[in-house]
């Protein structure tokens, strides 16, 4: 798939696409009898509205930045990955793993290398599935799809047993990684240091894929295959390259839910952060920066989700469905990329 | 910590002009007299109509809420991460909540992060986890339930025709040991010969496997079935299908199983009101309460349509002897179901004795089954 590189058209089309959205469920909550323009004033008081709110949406905001990466990269090469979540909870595990072996290693460095545990555990995990692509022919996008499920059976598996923390009685978890690799809050915020994490990486890869060969590399590859051949690109090794990079991102999510959140792998990894990853890389069509804004935007839909909850009594899933309607729009808008012009210029 | 204290107030401050009722005005509780409006916060972790656990809490959260000057609000399916330490502020932050009903039994761990923060909202949590040490704002409550299961155990003692219940227990823990030991005291109190087949699943929750339980125990000839899980809704409908009668637990099963349901053992979280309005009014609570019949923790749900007056009277006569502490519950001579003498013959357990419920990890004579424990 290749999304528009018109920057204008990319905007304006998920502006549009947005606003569908927002009429949609404006329409829906009225049909529940609700008024939605006090729906829509509470989802701004519980996103934006009070710092308390801002905290909570960039809480939200910061593993997805990183998840987002994982449907990006390799949508760059022209592969459809959905393989987050599985990334996410295979970084989680290695970020357990290295960080309970590491234990002893002076903090700082111990925090680093058990990131970077969870990075290489989720990018060889989607790397498998580019492998697989590469070199069997297998459909990536159901290839990951389906890793999701046994990486979700992996980690049960996991800590249910042999990586059971058998003192915790009250629910399945791992063992702990040892306290001093935990990293906490940026000073002054209730926001942990993911967050910066996130922007960081999202910024770098905007360069790599913007100003490099290698991000030049990728976007020949990803629009047209065969000229990339004929160009004499390693295809195998751009393919594997790409999904490693997406999948080290999400798999640093997972990592970083560890360090920061967490202190164990646990079922709490699998709560759909690689799902509404790909949501974001969709909704910033491939635009790293674009990420950044997005992911603070669903970051902020699910952190005033309580408060629609309480004020208006309204289910638990509606802002699941305002998630919904946006990637509804957002897939429909993308079959207008490269009509709002008359002629579209060739990459 | 002044830095804290200092962000907090401007939250505090934000949180006014968003309007939050105006309840944050008031800085301390000591200065209020009579019930000043207070909102009150329950937090599920799943959804509040499971004909289980949540709904047991959403009852009581509606009678908290007939309470003068008490405002309700509720969020469900939070899960039992840091999600819930948000949950919590966002509740006493956005909404200006003054007390906090974190209902799981797994958001004790963050309600302790998070009490200490917030000493003038109370937290009450539903598990009876408190001890000294742990913050004064917070409250640990729980109830007796093997009382009403030996209520459960006479009425289905009394309509059995074969003589064999069912219990399905979810996690080997001592508090559905002790139910399983209510039940099965409860009939053989009535029908000596009776005995209660015993099924440990090992989840909280596995509906496929309680509905597998309920057809096995039918099979064996079981005809009065109570199952100690999360939602015991497969389990009360499964039996009904199969024409057996019932018993609930959590809260009130009667509509799942018209014909079949007897009765069922009730928490009365309700109870939690008295905490609300110490909190409002300034007055006295204890930071842990336990407690039975008598000390209004526990219900029994209403007899279904196939109880005669007679079970009904039988029951009920039980039911005043746990109220006036006649009945003891645990009393010898008593063995367990390998024969091991627990109890002696005079000797008796008082109905409060926690510390002696906690360390029962063993059935009672009369249920077949194991523990699950080596």
């Amino acid at each position: 798939m290749r999304l528009p590189s018109d920057s204008v058209e990319s905007l304006l089309l998920s502006l549009a696409a947005l606003a569908l959205a927002a009429i949609l469920f404006g329409a829906f909550v009225a049909l529940q009898g609700l008024d939605p323009l006090a729906v829509y004033w509470t989802l701004y008081l519980g996103a934006f509205g009070t710092r308390f709110s801002i905290e909570s949406t960039l809480t939200q905001a910061a593993p997805l930045l990183l998840t987002a990466l994982c449907t990006l990269i390799p949508a760059r090469v022209g592969l459809l990955v959905i393989g987050g979540e599985g990334a996410v909870v295979l970084g989680g595990l290695g970020a357990v793993l290295a960080g309970t072996a590491l234990a002893g290693v002076p903090a700082s460095l111990g925090t680093i290398l058990t990131i970077a545990a969870g990075a290489l555990a989720g990018g060889l995990w989607i790397a498998a599935a580019g492998a697989l692509k590469h070199w069997r022919g297998v459909n990536e996008t159901i290839a990951t799809l389906l890793m999701n499920y046994i990486a979700i059976a992996l980690l049960n598996h996991l800590i249910t047993g042999p990586i059971r923390d058998f003192s915790q009685t009250l629910k399945a978890q791992s063992w702990s990684i040892p306290s001093s690799f935990m990293i906490g809050n940026i000073p002054g915020w209730s926001v942990h240091w993911g967050l910066v994490i996130g922007v960081i990486a999202c910024a770098a890869l905007h360069i790599l894929l913007r100003h490099t060969t290698l991000g030049f590399s990728f976007d020949v590859l990803g629009g047209n295959r065969r000229a990339a051949q004929m160009a004499g690109l390693p295809i195998g090794r751009l393919l594997l390259l790409a999904c490693f990079l997406g999948g080290a991102g999400a798999g640093m999510a997972g990592a970083i839910e560890v360090v920061a959140v967490h202190g164990a792998a646990s079922e709490s990894l699998v709560i759909g952060l690689g799902y509404t990853g790909i949501l974001i890389a969709f909704l910033a069509r491939q635009n790293a920066l674009a990420v950044i804004a997005v992911a603070l935007l669903l970051g902020g839909i699910s952190a005033s989700g309580g408060l629609l909850q309480r004020r208006f009594d309204m289910p638990h899933a509606a802002t699941t469905v305002l998630q919904g309607l946006i990637f509804l729009c957002v897939l429909a808008s993308s079959a207008l990329a490269g009509r709002l012009k008359p002629r579209r210029s060739v990459a | 910590m002044s830095d804290v204290l200092s962000r907090r107030s401007v939250l505090t401050g934000a949180a006014n002009v968003v309007g939050a009722a105006g309840l944050l005005g008031a800085p301390s509780r000591l200065w209020a007299q009579g019930a000043k409006p207070i909102t009150v916060g329950f937090i599920y972790a799943a959804t509040r109509n499971d004909y289980g656990w949540n709904q047991a809490h959403a009852v009581a959260a509606r009678r908290i809420a007939q309470l003068p000057g008490v405002k309700l609000i509720e969020q469900e399916r939070v899960p039992e991460t840091a999600e819930v330490e948000r949950v919590m502020e966002s509740m006493i932050q956005l909404d200006g909540a003054k007390a906090l009903f974190p209902t799981s039994f797994g958001f004790w761990p963050f309600i302790q992060k998070i009490a200490p923060k917030y000493p003038d909202v109370l937290f009450v949590h539903a598990g009876g986890l408190w001890k000294e040490g742990d913050p004064k704002n917070t409250i640990g409550y729980r109830g007796y339930m093997e009382e009403p299961h030996y209520l459960c155990g006479i009425a289905a003692a009394m309509m059995s025709k074969t003589g064999k219940l069912g219990f399905i227990g979810s996690k080997p823990l001592y508090f559905i040991f002790n139910n399983c030991n209510g039940f099965t005291l409860g009939a053989r109190a009535v029908r000596p010969d009776a005995t209660v087949q015993v099924v440990i699943t090992g989840d909280w929750d596995n509906p496929v496997k309680e509905a597998e339980t309920v057809n096995a125990l039918v099979d064996q000839g079981v005809d009065v079935i109570v199952a100690n899980v999360d939602s015991p809704k497969v389990a009360v409908e499964t039996a009904e299908r199969r024409g057996i009668m019932s018993c609930g637990y959590h809260t009130d099963l009667s509509a799942l199983a018209p014909k079949g349901f007897l009765t069922g053992a009730e928490w009365n979280w309700a109870k939690g009101g008295d905490f609300v309005k110490a909190w409002q009014t300034g007055g006295t609570y204890p930071n842990l309460y336990r407690g039975g019949f008598r000390q209004e923790m526990v219900a029994l749900s209403p007899f279904g349509k196939a109880v005669p007056q007679n079970v009904q009277d039988t029951v009920l006569k039980a039911r005043q002897g746990f109220i006036d502490d006649t009945l003891k519950l645990y009393k010898g001579p008593l063995k367990d179901n390998k024969g091991t003498q627990v109890l002696a013959a005079g000797q008796e357990i008082s109905n409060t004795d926690n510390g002696f419920k906690l360390n029962v990890k063993w059935l009672v004579e009369g249920a077949i089954g194991s523990t699950g424990l080596q």
